[in-house]
């Protein structure tokens, strides 16, 4: 049996009931979720089972898996969920957890790709796509994917070459900044 | 004309460039049925997927901010066309109005009280506030050649107990609005799947698959085209069509429209002036021979 992992062990389920206002003690593991999941089969684990760990308390393995990051947050679960629980939300506080405790994230280019992207809504308040793509792309090294398709996107006027920034953007700046703090306050 | 619509509208950030044509054909589409749209002062990026899965309160902030640059301009109702857009304000809009310690939190951040009292519509809803008889008597072109799979995605519908529009599972509401510009909706079993929406950079291959099964349906079904009401499903049904042919060759290529584009063609306006010609998949209506 794994043990379970006793660091946070009391506050992991109570922090995701704060960021979701639900209790996790609702889902009764009917499946249902996992069944009509349509990333299930790209996750190492169901997403079902992802509530059974934190029901359990076995949060490394909950925090450590790729389900998470693979749910597409479509929010099929949640709308046919018999106990109306929330799964994508509850999914969206199990990413959130992980990197608040520093787990290694297994689906890397999927974390990049949000942090560059919101990297462009930090810096100039909107997504800049252009900024978007060129950051994704240095941080993953993945620097030929789609090549192909950017001239094209660039002449149909698609790709701007300079980002609009917005006149609030020192107000989206503090947005960031203040939402950050909360969280190293937290810590 | 009488009794004409004023509703705020929020672009989006893919409206200004990826999407340019759905901004393009909503306006031209709104004029023609004489609604004003009044766009949000500097408005910002809803924080679309990527901040609402890494941090909740960042999500809610960003959109909030929407809402409360559109209250102090004194908007009562507006439009986000983008799916994806819509689901962050509704949704956020809707948490702070049932959390009151989320509301303080969120007012801090933002440093402004939220009043809330902006209705948020989708793109659905604004062609139902125009009204059925308005767009109808207003079709001067007959899209009888067209067979549409209606294709809703995930965030048009759900949570349906936050966006209150239509069946969750089985919606009928955009096949109702298309059925006034004599276009014909096909019965199809992919209506609500999802098309994998943000992954698509990251993780291109589930994209590819499950943008596959759900262009496939349609043309099972006998659609000639795709109607979709969100830059993210468009850009994976329609610009990931590329992707799948080079991996799947014997691919059946399907043209997808926006649903202001499709609105537009009936009120008369040519494909370039929708920005149809922007798409990956090419589409025009059959010329007419005189
Ligand atoms: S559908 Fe609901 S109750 Fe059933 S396993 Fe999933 S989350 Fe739990
Ligand atoms: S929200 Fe996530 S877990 Fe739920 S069905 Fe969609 S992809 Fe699967």
């Amino acid at each position: 049996m794994t043990t379970h992992t006793s660091t946070h062990a009391s506050t992991i389920a109570d922090e995701i009931a704060e960021k979701t206002f639900q209790d996790v003690s609702l889902c009764y593991q009917c499946g249902k979720c996992s069944a009509g999941c349509p990333v299930r089969y790209y996750m190492d684990v169901a997403p079902n089972k992802i509530v059974r760990f934190i029901q359990l308390g076995f949060y490394e393995e909950a925090l450590k898996s790729s389900t998470p990051w693979l749910c597409a947050g479509c929010q099929t679960c949640s709308t046919r969920c018999p106990q109306e629980f929330d799964l994508a939300k509850f999914m969206d506080a199990v990413r959130e957890l992980a990197l608040e405790k520093g787990v290694k994230v297994k689906e890397q280019d999927i974390l990049k790709f949000h942090k560059a992207f919101l990297h462009q809504i930090e810096n100039f308040g909107r997504a800049y796509e252009v900024g978007l793509v060129a950051e994704y792309k240095l941080k993953t090294m993945h620097l030929f994917d789609d090549v192909d398709s950017a001239p094209g996107m660039i002449m149909k006027g698609k790709l701007k070459l300079l980002p609009h920034v917005i006149k609030g953007r020192k107000a989206v700046k503090d947005i960031f900044i203040k939402t950050a703090e909360k969280k190293q306050t937290k810590k | 004309m009488e009794n004409n619509l004023k509703a705020g509208y929020f672009p989006g950030c893919s409206q200004t460039g990826t999407a340019r044509e759905y901004d393009l054909s909503l306006r031209s589409v709104a004029e023609k049925l004489g609604t004003e749209l009044t766009d949000v002062d500097d408005w910002n990026c809803c924080g679309a997927t990527s901040a609402h899965v890494t941090n909740h309160t960042l999500a809610n902030a960003l959109a909030m901010r929407n809402i409360v640059q559109a209250e102090k301009q004194g908007l009562t109702e507006m439009v986000a066309p983008c799916a994806a857009c819509y689901n962050r304000l509704i949704v956020s809009q809707h948490e702070t109005q049932i959390h009151p310690e989320l509301k303080k939190e969120i007012e801090a951040i933002l440093d402004s009280k939220i009043e809330n009292p902006v209705q948020v519509m989708n793109i659905v809803e604004l062609f139902t506030k125009i009204g059925a008889d308005k767009v109808k008597q207003a079709v001067v072109k007959d899209l009888k050649e067209l067979n549409a799979a209606c294709y809703y995605g995930c965030l048009l519908l759900r949570p349906s107990d936050i966006t209150h529009f239509d069946d969750a599972e089985q919606p009928t509401s955009m096949e109702e609005l298309i059925k006034l510009t004599g276009a014909k909706p096909v019965e199809w079993n992919f209506k609500v799947e999802c098309c994998g929406a943000a992954h698509s950079i990251a993780r291109k291959d589930i994209v590819v698959d499950l943008s596959k099964k759900i262009l496939d349906d349609a043309v099972a079904h006998g659609a000639n085209v795709m109607v979709v009401a969100c830059p993210m499903c468009h850009t994976n049904l329609d610009m990931r069509q590329k992707a799948i042919k080079k991996e799947y060759p014997e691919h059946k290529e399907i043209p997808v429209l926006y649903l202001t584009e499709l609105i537009g063609l009936a009120l008369g306006m040519d494909e370039k002036e929708l920005g149809i010609n922007l798409h990956t998949v090419k589409f025009e209506l059959k010329k007419e021979t005189a």
